[in-house]
């Protein structure tokens, strides 16, 4: 069975071909609490950077992303921290 | 499901506040760290606000996610506009925006460094 980690790769990757894509389980830092389960991959933080998102604003953005990773946010994937740029915008 | 009765809910406070937090956990006990840190924002500009703990309301817990259109809590609303969830309010504190907006709709900020 592929990862949650790369399974979020491979659709984000399919639905907004990034130019950068950075996936961080951070799933160790919420151990023991809500949402995390042993064998962690619940929580995640993913910095894409995308020519799709020109134009989109930031609620636009972040909706396309929870709508591809639609999914996986049902089935374990229980927080995901989003940071969505086009090319070219600074604060990466 | 008829969401008509919480979505009315949800409608008059966030009318009725000029910025509404919906947490899971309230503000001064966060259950979660993204929710502690919208906290924090809104506590640090000295920004009056109203809290609301979806995890006391299941009905509103599901709510808010069909009335914003929105997968994930917590979620900012700004005289009566949703604003986004942690990752935007942080962002937007971050570059200033979020100032700017709370200024441009005549919000109060005690500390607005």
């Amino acid at each position: 069975m592929t990862s949650m980690a790369g399974r979020i790769r491979e659709k984000l990757e399919a639905a907004f071909a990034p130019s950068v894509l950075e996936i961080e389980d951070q799933s160790a830092a919420h151990e023991g609490h809500a949402g995390a389960r042993a064998g962690g991959e619940t929580h995640f933080r993913v910095r894409i950077v995308s020519g799709r998102f020109v134009g989109l604003s930031r609620l636009a953005r972040q909706r396309a992303v929870y709508a591809v990773l639609a999914e996986e946010m049902a089935g374990g994937l229980h927080a995901l921290s989003v940071s969505a740029r086009a090319p070219g915008e600074g604060g990466l | 499901m008829d969401n008509k009765i919480v979505f009315d809910r949800i409608r008059n406070d966030i009318n009725m506040n000029d910025v509404v937090l919906y947490l899971k956990g309230s503000a001064v006990f966060p259950q979660c760290g993204f929710s502690a840190a919208v906290v924090q924002v809104f506590n640090h500009l000295g920004v009056a606000y109203k809290d609301f703990n979806v995890m006391e309301d299941n009905e509103l817990r599901e709510g808010i996610k069909a009335f914003a259109d929105w997968p994930t809590l917590p979620q900012v609303y700004v005289k009566g506009e949703f604003i986004g969830g942690c990752d935007i309010t942080r962002e937007m504190f971050a570059s200033g925006e979020l100032q700017a907006l709370l200024q441009e709709k005549g919000i109060k900020m005690s500390n607005a460094a």
